[in-house]
């Protein structure tokens, strides 16, 4: 669904086309609001372009399935919603550790536990970072607009097949569910990345190679293509069988974290926008910063000195912008957040106590509105300037 | 120009159709910027529904309707909830097949009784067709004639005969109550 005529898409369905744009080729899933269209489209896009859709038992085994099938070599996504991100946590470390690329889409909604399943959340902000066990990182990106959610999902495939591990899109239902003008870029305009093939043959193959080099990562061989080898969610040394010895441990551990972080500057990065001369920052990100930006440009209509940031790449954090703003000595920094402070907390960490951070937290479903992010920034103007 | 759109009823009324193929007519067959967003129960039928539509010729960034500039309403419950909420000098459609009590409120009130056509027409199901015609009809906002073509591509096939009538009788009745 490619081409320059503007459509009304919805967030979900642009995460749809915008996998299949990347090359997706398997879809494993249970369906649950607000991810549902989702599941549904790629049942009905799948076969259309060489793929296979399968609607599992539960979410864990949707999750083993996407893991097996980037093991055999095809570009695998899931989507689900907070109660399905829970189970998915498990497998999504066994993905970490045995470095299987795979998209994982989370459109948020409210919770914990079933919560309102038709309403908007921002809530797995850290579930997202911190949701399975063990020393990992993650990388998390979160759209803010349908064209975005098109376009992020084609980034979250590159991301996952250049760095070998799962990509989570953080959506939120705002996002999700919005229909919205887009003109989608042409197949021409897109950058795909497909996986890399091994150079050396089987029996000589390293299937977790260590190069000393973060660079450098070693390509994984699809199954069925005449390599064997060991995949385990065990520490493991460079053949992929297990190892209980400390340093070759500690090795695998260190390299697969350090993969993803020597990478971090080739992350998107964060919108930007008045933040050259701003006084007091709002930053925010998915559905929010819809808000976020509104309030900002009413502001600057209002004389108002406000600048957004809106990270674009959630995990890892984007400590940059916000070390640019704290060298500016802003009068106060904003985070909204349909949530009750999860952002909030690393803001806080990188600003320290050059100004005060302000969350701005809405629950129960409800969209934060431009006016109240607006009363805060005037709030933030006239406390600052008394101090 | 920014022109915000509300569409209240309950579940299983067509009201979120209704808005998608509004905001897609405006989408696909004009210069305008356009979103559609709702809200909605975990039930499918007969809990309350409302769907937005924003039309602009400038970025949309929040996409919830505050004071709509025309409100559709199919339900009393969607009238009493909402129609407070219109902005001052703003339109009400109200279907009088199902809104009964209309108490003064500041906004033009066009009465017609949308889910009685739609039955008459054959079923009542495309009285949310019905609607679009006439808030088409009753506001200029998008051409006919597009708004047609976006409703016969999105509704179900073999209904294209039902909807269309549908959609005309709504333009129709927009002609005679204007």
């Amino acid at each position: 669904m490619n081409g320059s005529k503007p459509k009304l898409l919805q967030g979900n369905e642009a995460c749809v086309e915008g996998a299949i744009a990347a090359g997706l080729k398997f879809f494993a899933g249970y369906p649950i609001t607000p991810s549902t269209e989702i599941a549904e489209l790629c049942a009905a896009r799948l076969p259309q372009v060489g793929g296979k859709f399968l609607q599992m038992e539960d979410e864990i085994a949707s999750m083993a399935a996407i893991c097996g099938a980037s093991l055999a070599g095809r570009k695998s996504m899931t989507a689900t919603s907070g109660p399905g991100f829970s189970l998915k946590q498990e497998n999504i470390g066994f993905a970490v550790e045995a470095e299987i690329p795979c998209v994982v889409v989370d459109v948020q909604r409210v919770g914990p536990s079933t919560g309102m399943p038709t309403s908007a959340a921002q809530g797995d902000v850290m579930q997202a970072r911190w949701g399975t066990h063990g020393d990992h990182e993650i990388v998390v990106l979160s759209p803010s607009s349908v064209l975005e959610a098109y376009t992020l999902t084609v980034t979250a495939f590159n991301i996952a097949e250049e760095l070998r591990t799962p990509v989570i899109l953080l959506m939120d239902e705002m996002v999700g569910h919005l229909r919205e003008k887009v003109v989608l870029p042409e197949k021409s305009e897109l950058v795909v990345r497909d996986r890399a093939k091994p150079d050396l043959p089987p029996g000589q193959y390293k299937p977790y190679a260590d190069y000393g080099d973060p660079a450098k990562i070693a390509p994984l061989a699809a199954f069925g293509e005449g390599y064997k080898y060991h995949v385990t969610g065990l520490t493991h040394g460079e053949d992929g069988f297990p190892t209980n010895n400390p340093q070759a441990g500690a090795t695998q551990i260190k390299r697969i974290n350090d993969k993803i972080t020597y990478r971090k500057k080739d992350l998107p990065q964060a919108e930007e926008l008045f933040t050259d001369d701003a006084e007091v920052f709002v930053f925010s990100f998915g559905g929010t910063a819809r808000s976020a930006k509104k309030a900002v440009r009413d502001a600057r209509a209002a004389g108002l000195k406000a600048g957004l940031i809106r990270p674009v790449t959630i995990w890892p954090f984007l400590e940059e912008p916000l070390l640019k703003a704290k060298a500016k000595k802003p009068k106060a920094v904003i985070v909204p957040e349909m949530n009750l402070g999860q952002i909030v907390r690393p803001v806080k960490r990188v600003i320290g106590d050059t100004c005060p951070v302000v969350g701005l937290n809405k629950l129960g479903g409800q969209y934060i509105e431009p006016d109240e992010i607006l009363e805060a920034v005037k709030e933030a103007i006239l406390r600052g300037s008394a101090s | 120009m920014r022109r915000e759109f509300r569409l209240a009823g309950a579940g299983g009324q067509g009201l979120i159709t209704a808005a998608i193929i509004l905001a897609a007519a405006a989408a696909e067959h004009t210069e305008y910027n356009a979103v559609q967003s709702q809200s909605y129960g975990p039930e499918s039928r007969g809990g309350s529904s409302k769907a937005d539509v924003i039309i602009a010729d400038e970025e949309i960034d929040y996409p919830e309707v505050k004071n709509p500039d025309v409100l559709l309403v199919m339900t009393q419950e969607a009238f009493d909830k909402f129609a407070p909420g219109v902005r001052p000098g703003g339109t009400i459609i109200v279907d009088d097949t199902y809104v009964k009590d209309v108490p003064p409120v500041d906004a033009n009130i066009m009465r017609y009784s949308i889910s009685a056509k739609a039955k008459e027409l054959g079923r009542e199901i495309v009285a949310n067709i019905v609607a679009l015609g006439l808030l088409v009809g009753v506001t200029g906002i998008v051409p006919e004639d597009a708004t047609l073509q976006s409703v016969l591509a999105r509704v179900p096939k073999g209904t294209e005969e039902l909807n269309e009538k549908a959609f005309l009788a709504g333009v129709q009745a927009a002609k005679e109550i204007v």
